[in-house]
């Protein structure tokens, strides 16, 4: 496989919530940037990504958080196997928050031959960011690393030094570079059987110029990718000793708890301190625009204290909005608008007017937490000498460093950014949600010694950025014979994610339109963003299709997916594994749905059944996913794992309502989870298409929510269009018989 | 002033007697293995031990844990005899956790790995419907379906 330069330089345009790598690891000015900047002692880098050290030690450095994907294992093993290094020598470390490793040198690459992402347009449109800030970001997120910093990075990386390795022994033995080999960390000529350990000849190879075409493996020459090799950030997640942004300490560490206007828009107008100055260890009372902090020597102090303060903030137009409001106003805007296109094709208006048989149906979902592990938490301390510490998990280093920067207004140089990991991201610890961001930042500023700010689960719930609320109309015809002639869907956006909404189904004639609606909920991105939502409509309303043609759901889709050949074997092996079709236990059903996002396409089976109180069961859960080929299969499995579970907790639980302008919910029993008890038997089927590679972080959640649904419509013969489940009485259900 | 008793090392803390163990632990000792994750006792991310039961240090007052043996995930492990004490080896459940490749983002796992340390002190061989019952903590990654598996291995091992 040939990547020429211009090519790796530019191969990282991004579907999704996030972006985007692939740095100019071997152009010659990187080269020097990363000497100047990463080089020490005796080691030589030989790109931006990884350096060998004499002693045959090889460090890569990864460029991309970890929360939990594996993402640090699985792109050193993209780079270590290129380079045919030894894995036991390889150590892997978070690459520095400096603008070498930012992906802004990728979008000025691409932007002026593509355009800018979807993602990134998105963000400037609504957040008022402009393209220089961009330009300063280190996202994870969007299904992105492996695909685009791994595949356009971390093995090129890998390959050009390997390369220059090879180059550098050939010349010291005199002999053409096509006569060595390699393998773990050396450098062999076979012929004579000369070796030289890579350790030996980084040195020298470092004066090279890293080469301008590098050649990747085929898959069949692959030594660590393909491999379930263990995760290395794993040991210091069993023994206490990882570190999570809420676990910075210090001596003299103080903590803030906060208290943010409940209505989301609102200013702070008066503080009343009560008796919370005269708390034990309580330093200060800070007054922000939106909020009201308490500072004390600990955080329960600090949070106890603030229970004390009386806080007034301005009345609003929202004071009255409730979730009932908002979809009110989402059917009017649907009623009222036809919005502006997303995807047409054919005549619709026509196939419905030629009809024998119309179908109609209104979904909606509501808005949703992130509700990570680790409460939003953010740790800052304004030195004396007038540079800033900073600890913060984040998925988004360099972006984060640069706001801090910008909001304590000092020089993004003299921001000190601690790595730490994540607890859990799920697209609440992306840029431009700052608010823990910002209020740390300027709380820490009053104080000489390092402030955490941290949001208690109440805050967390209460002042995410959500996944949207949704909701979506459709209406589709059918011919005589039965065929679907016509696909009409109006939904309720901003669209965050392009495509999202599109169907892979042979319709000839479609409609999808979509109909912006404004609301002072604060929205972002969520673990898959609109995939979340669109699969359950489209797979939901498919689904529908089928029962009403009086077809089999999976025959129907099956048919009807005949231009997607990828789609039809994940669904085929899917519904093949789950047993699809064939007698199961008395009282139980099986749905399905199919979803393409990331890059990956991905298919689920539910086996659900009620329980003595009429709740769904999900006993099981049948996934193939075509991710074009692993890198850690074992990663692979844990993800969708991951992701199945996140879906189903939002089908089962998720519900954020908004009463009097706020967010109702306000810890875990309102906010369920699915937990051990809950949880599904999941068995996953990798198909290998050698395709490109797809991401994996998301794709396995949004399929199961219309999996379920879609086997209680079999179950009870009750549609269900709005979610979450918990919110549905099933005790009348009658089964529906099967076609 | 709480007397507490924490993996073998008593402290002499001058601090409020209902402020919770957890607060105490992290802000106090800086023992930061102990996470916060709801404040009420729900999520299970806080779990340590007290006399070996498990118990969710956020909602438990430091006077009521106060002359008893608290265990956090820091003195799970216990140093392997005849090394030195910077290295202990690894408990049987903390190993599990390494071969089913258990934790994600790991946030959760120091409280699932102490209630699970618990279980399995007090019942080797859960069914699972005690495991259910017993495991009740949150993880936001879904790692249950391998956490489910480790504790089986461990139940037969």
């Amino acid at each position: 496989m040939k990547i020429n330069r211009r090519r790796f330089l530019l191969a990282s345009a991004v579907a999704g919530g996030g972006l985007l790598i692939g740095y100019a690891a071997t152009r010659p000015s990187k080269h020097r940037r990363a000497n100047d900047t990463l080089a020490s002692g005796s080691e030589r880098y030989l790109t931006s990504f990884l350096k060998i050290d004499a002693n045959n030690q090889i460090t890569i450095y990864v460029p991309h958080a970890e929360m939990g994907q594996g993402i640090h294992t699985s792109l050193a093993m993209m780079a270590a196997d290129e380079l045919d290094a030894n894995w036991e020598q390889v150590t892997i470390e978070q690459a520095p928050a400096i603008d070498l490793f930012a992906n802004g040198e990728l979008v000025k690459g691409f932007a002026g031959e593509l355009g800018l992402p979807g993602f990134l347009t998105g963000l400037v449109n609504f957040s008022a960011v402009t393209v220089a800030q961009i330009m300063n970001l280190q996202i994870t997120g969007g299904s992105s690393s492996v695909r685009f910093t791994g595949e356009g990075g971390m093995r090129p990386a890998g390959a050009a030094a390997r390369q220059m390795l090879i180059q550098c022994a050939a010349d010291s033995w005199g002999v053409p570079a096509s006569e060595c080999s390699t393998a773990l960390s050396q450098v062999h000529h076979n012929s004579s059987g000369r070796s030289l350990a890579y350790g030996e000849l980084a040195s020298a190879a470092a004066e090279l110029e890293p080469p301008a075409d590098v050649s990747l493996k085929n898959p069949d020459q692959f030594t660590l990718m393909g491999r379930p090799l263990p995760r290395r950030d794993i040991p210091a997640k069993v023994d206490g000793s990882a570190l999570y942004g809420i676990d910075a300490h210090s001596d003299d560490m103080l903590y803030a708890a906060i208290r943010l206007a409940p209505v989301f828009g609102t200013r702070l107008v008066s503080v009343d301190p009560g008796e919370a100055l005269n708390q034990r260890g309580v330093l200060r009372i800070v007054e922000l625009e939106d909020s009201v902090a308490v500072v004390a020597d600990n955080f329960w102090r600090a949070k106890r204290a603030l229970a004390m303060v009386g806080a007034r903030f301005e009345a609003s137009e929202y004071d009255d909005t409730s979730s009932d409001s908002l979809y009110a106003h989402f059917d009017e805007q649907l009623a009222s608008d036809d919005g502006s296109k997303d995807f047409e094709t054919g005549d619709v208006n026509s196939a419905l007017a030629a009809a024998d048989d119309t179908v109609e149906a209104g979904y909606r979902v509501p808005y949703l937490a992130h509700a990570a592990m680790e409460p939003m938490n953010c740790t800052v301390h304004f030195r004396p000498d007038g540079k800033l510490d900073l600890w913060t998990s984040t998925q988004d280093a360099l972006g984060i460093k640069g706001r801090v920067a910008s909001v304590a207004d000092v020089p993004i140089d003299d921001v000190n950014f601690h790595h730490v990991y994540l607890g859990g991201g799920f697209g609440r610890r992306l840029p431009f949600t700052w608010n823990v961001i910002d209020h740390a930042t300027l709380i820490a500023k009053e104080f000489a010694v390092p402030v955490k700010t941290v949001f208690s689960r109440e805050d967390d719930m209460q002042q995410d950025y959500y996944r949207p609320a949704v909701a979506s109309n459709f209406r589709a015809a059918f011919d005589a014979q039965g065929n679907v002639t016509a696909w009409h869907n109006r939904f309720t956006g901003p669209i965050q994610v392009p495509g999202a909404a599109h169907i892979p189904y042979a319709i000839p004639n479609q409609s999808i339109r979509v109909v912006d609606v404004d609301t002072h909920v604060p929205i972002a991105s969520w673990r898959s963003v609109d995939h979340s939502q669109q699969t359950f409509f489209i797979e939901s309303f498919i689904d529908e299709l089928a029962h009403r043609a009086g077809k089999n759901p999976y025959q129907m889709r099956m048919e009807l997916l005949r231009d997607h050949p990828r789609h039809q074997h994940v669904l085929e092996v899917a519904a093949n594994a789950a047993g699809f079709g064939k007698n199961l236990p008395e009282g139980r059903a099986l749905g399905l749905a199919i979803q393409e996002s990331f890059g990956s396409v991905v298919a689920e089976v539910a086996e659900v059944s009620l329980d003595e109180n009429f709740r769904p069961r999900v006993h099981k859960v049948t996934c193939a996913i075509d991710c074009g080929r692993t890198i850690n299969p074992d990663t692979v499995e844990a993800q969708v794992e991951s992701g199945i579970v996140f879906g189903l907790t939002a089908a089962l639980y998720g519900e954020i309502t908004v009463e009097k302008g706020r967010v109702a919910e306000g810890n875990f029993p309102d906010y369920e989870m699915v937990r051990l008890a809950t949880t599904p038997e999941i068995q996953v089927h990798v198909v290998e298409s050698g395709e490109a590679l797809g991401g994996l972080g998301e794709p396995a959640t949004p399929p199961i929510t219309a999996a379920v649904t879609n086997a209680l419509y079999v179950l009870t013969g009750q549609r269900v269009r709005q979610l979450p489940l918990k919110n549905h009485d099933f005790s009348q259900g009658t089964p529906v018989a099967r076609v | 002033m709480a007397t507490l008793k924490i993996n073998g090392t008593v402290y002499e803390l001058d601090i409020e007697p209902d402020m919770p163990l957890l607060w105490a632990l992290r802000d106090e000792l800086g023992l930061t293995g102990t996470k916060f994750g709801c404040g009420i006792g729900n999520c299970g991310a806080c779990t340590v031990h007290v006399n070996g039961a498990p118990v969710r240090s956020c909602s438990t007052p430091v006077n009521a844990v106060e002359g008893q043996e608290v265990t956090t995930i820091e003195g799970l492990s216990q140093p392997a005899p005849g090394t030195a004490a910077a290295t202990p080896a690894l408990s049987a459940v903390q190993q599990a956790w390494i071969d089913h490749q258990v934790p994600q983002c790991g946030y959760c796992q120091s409280g699932m790995i102490m209630a699970v340390s618990a279980l399995l002190a007090n019942n080797p061989s859960p069914s699972d419907a005690e495991i259910d019952s017993s495991i009740t903590n949150i993880c936001r990654c879904g790692a249950y379906t391998r956490i489910k598996r480790a504790i089986h291995a461990l139940a037969s091992a």
